[in-house]
């Protein structure tokens, strides 16, 4: 056997090791829970749906006009409670539009959920067989979209919003004109 | 409480569980080929709330909404490739339990493959190199001399195993046919 091989041999193993372990660790820390938006830079879904506040209303995505975000809640949905009170705080600053998205919900329950907790939506669509939700790819409320100017989906958020979320995630990607000349500005 | 009591209760709440689990939604095909494909369908592909539940096996209500869709579908006439595509475009790979082959599942796909070759050529060289002349296990020479002894040795062996045969007679070695012979005829002569 030939003197370089039998080094390539013992080195093998240690090659592998170092792969698997740079490869496991880019793994650790990640949160299998998060998946991906398959719409990023899609126009969001076309759609039909009734608002949740007048049920014989119907509008089209052609009614929805970004930049805005696009929150996902239900009443089934207990992180949903937790996220209210920062969309209410969020709506009263006037800066931003929220869209709502009643996502498989009972009619009466989805206005029990606003009337206890006030509306911070410019509108609630109300999506009871889930089709529209399917077809934003949500699994799971609350989910918030960040869509632009040209209705197209730029964001998605799992989970609550809050102060920090909108603050660090979501208000750079909704405004990332302001975003740069404040950075700018800064320097 | 009774014991007798306890177990009433026991009795009582699994007989709940079954009117519960009675309630889920059913799906009613006319067609038995696409009840088929629906319960095909529903089974590989998973729930993309869950974590490693199927559609079949989940009760949430978002994979309530996706197995509404794949039954409309089904009915309307989509292939399983198109209801499969329709959904992996919304929520990616994650969807389907069969990840497609491309440079990112490469290892997934033919990792197993490599390593087996790997481990497989390195144990095809380590015997190989057991086998070689510089090897510790070397073949004894046998002095010409000492062959008389060895043949000696060897009848030696043989005569035990004989004996052994005689006192194990469920072990009978078929060179000694004289010997069981002689077993039989003993045997019939006990009869």
């Amino acid at each position: 056997m030939l003197e370089s091989n039998k080094k390539l041999i013992y080195i093998l193993p240690f090659v592998l090791f170092i792969a698997m372990t740079v490869l496991l660790y880019t793994g650790l820390g990640k949160d299998p829970t998060k998946l991906d938006s398959q719409l990023i830079g899609q126009p969001i879904p076309a759609f039909e749906k009734t608002l949740l506040l007048s049920p014989d209303k119907t509008i089209s995505e052609k009614d929805v006009q970004g930049p805005a975000l696009v929150n996902v809640f239900a009443s089934w949905c207990p992180a949903c409670y937790h996220e209210h009170p920062y969309l209410m705080q969020l709506t009263q600053s006037k800066t931003v539009k929220i869209y709502g998205l009643n996502y498989k919900d009972k009619r009466e329950a989805g206005l029990k959920f606003i009337n206890d907790l006030g509306n911070p939506y410019d509108l609630i669509l109300f999506d009871d067989n889930g089709r529209l939700g399917v077809d934003l790819g949500v699994y799971g409320a609350p989910e918030t979209f960040v869509i632009n100017s040209d209705n197209k989906i730029v964001y998605r958020h799992v989970g609550i919003v809050n102060l920090d979320v909108w603050q660090t995630i979501l208000k750079p990607k909704m405004f990332p004109e302001a975003n740069e000349q404040q950075e700018q500005g800064a320097k | 409480m009774s014991i007798l009591n306890r177990f009433l209760v026991v009795v009582t709440l699994f007989l709940a569980s079954t009117f519960v689990a009675a309630s889920i939604q059913v799906y009613h095909f006319e067609d038995p080929e696409k009840e088929k494909r629906f319960a095909h369908l529903t089974q590989e592909l998973r729930c993309p709330k869950c974590q490693n539940n199927n559609l079949a096996d989940s009760d949430a209500l978002m994979a309530e909404a996706i197995k509404d869709i794949i039954y409309e579908k089904l009915k309307a006439g989509e292939s399983d490739e198109e209801i499969v595509n329709y959904l992996k475009a919304r929520y990616g790979d994650f969807i389907t339990y069969r990840p497609p082959v491309k440079p990112s599942t490469w290892i997934i796909w033919f990792g197993p493959f490599v390593f087996l070759v790997i481990g497989g050529f390195a144990i095809f060289r380590f015997v190989a190199s057991r086998q070689t002349k510089d090897s510790p296990i070397q073949t004894i020479e046998v002095p010409e001399d000492n062959k008389a002894m060895l043949e000696q040795w060897r009848n030696e062996v043989d005569a035990s195993e004989v004996e052994n045969n005689e006192t194990e007679s469920n072990k009978i070695d078929v060179a000694d046919q004289d010997n069981v012979d002689n077993d039989i005829s003993a045997r019939s002569n006990a009869k």
